[in-house]
């Protein structure tokens, strides 16, 4: 079972409290009755599903019941971070920190 | 003639009575709940309304009483959402009937039924089903929590150093109770 962080209640709890809600930092656009139906379907459907460093999004849905954004190595499934929504996109630089961080709790 | 008839509403867990070494299990009496929303602006104001502030930390609670069955309650639920809950059965709405302020109130009182755990070996009962972590240093008396009891969604609430207070949906209560009986026999 996976322990994630939530920011909002400012503590690990276990992963059965939450559920997973796609891709984070998907901007809806402004205009989209004007968009064409190829943007429309990237919008809607289109995930970048990489493997490596992810972010996504999960809801605490038996806990506080918020939204909040993720990063997740897809290999090893470990979450890097945990962070408000609405708050921006960590860097390279502070995802490299918060593993090495994470390494050294568990040396 | 017509006749009139009188509808009664029941306790989902009436009469019920569970226990094991350690633990006493009883259907909580009836109280008055709201599920209330407020926006961070207005806790002051609506907890003035209320008669007992509306907690800001992860986990907390606060009571206007000494006990949990006399006067009102409020539980941190979520960043702006509380639990509120009145043992007397008092009308809480109708406490916030005057603010100006924009919030949501849901009266949820039989909604919601509640059962009480007692005993040295309460914490074990619901450790049987409930995935968090309950420890003094983590769970200390006054923290409330929305999580999970085997398979239903519960806000558990540390009224005193051995007693739970266990909040669920009127329509879980039977698998529930179920539940923390046959756990307390396991103790």
């Amino acid at each position: 079972m996976l322990y994630i962080r939530c920011p909002y209640c400012e503590e690990y709890r276990p992963e059965i409290e939450f559920r997973h809600a796609g891709e984070a930092h998907i901007e809806r656009p402004t205009n989209l009755a004007e968009i064409s139906a190829d943007d429309m379907e990237k919008f809607l459907f289109i995930r970048e599903n990489k493997r490596g460093i992810i972010f996504e999004r999960w809801r605490h849905i038996h806990g506080c019941g918020r939204f909040f954004n993720c990063v997740r190595d897809a290999v090893t499934d470990q979450i890097i971070m945990t962070y408000k929504s609405g708050e921006p996109k960590p860097s390279d630089a502070e995802i490299e920190k918060a593993i090495l961080a994470l390494k050294e709790e568990q040396a | 003639m017509a006749n009139s008839i009188q509808a009664l509403r029941n306790l989902p867990l009436d009469g019920r009575l569970a226990g094991g070494a350690g633990v006493s299990i009883t259907p909580a009496e009836p109280m008055s709940r709201v599920s209330l929303r407020v926006k961070d602006k207005d806790v002051k104001a609506i907890g003035k309304a209320l008669g007992v502030a509306l907690p800001s930390k992860p986990k907390t609670s606060n009571m206007s009483g000494d006990r949990a069955s006399a006067g009102r309650c409020a539980l941190w639920i979520g960043p702006d959402e509380w639990l509120v809950l009145d043992g007397e059965g008092a009308d809480i709405a109708g406490a916030l009937a005057k603010t100006k302020a924009v919030i949501s109130v849901v009266n949820i009182s039989h909604r919601n039924t509640a059962i009480l755990l007692e005993g040295q070996n309460a914490v074990d009962v619901l450790r049987a089903g409930c995935p968090q972590n309950l420890n003094d240093d983590v769970f200390p008396v006054g923290a409330c929590s929305r999580t999970i009891l085997g398979k239903a969604e519960v806000v558990i609430w540390r009224t005193d150093e051995q007693s739970y207070h266990v909040e669920c949906w009127r329509s879980f209560s039977d698998y529930v109770f179920k539940f923390i009986s046959q756990a307390a026999k396991g103790l």
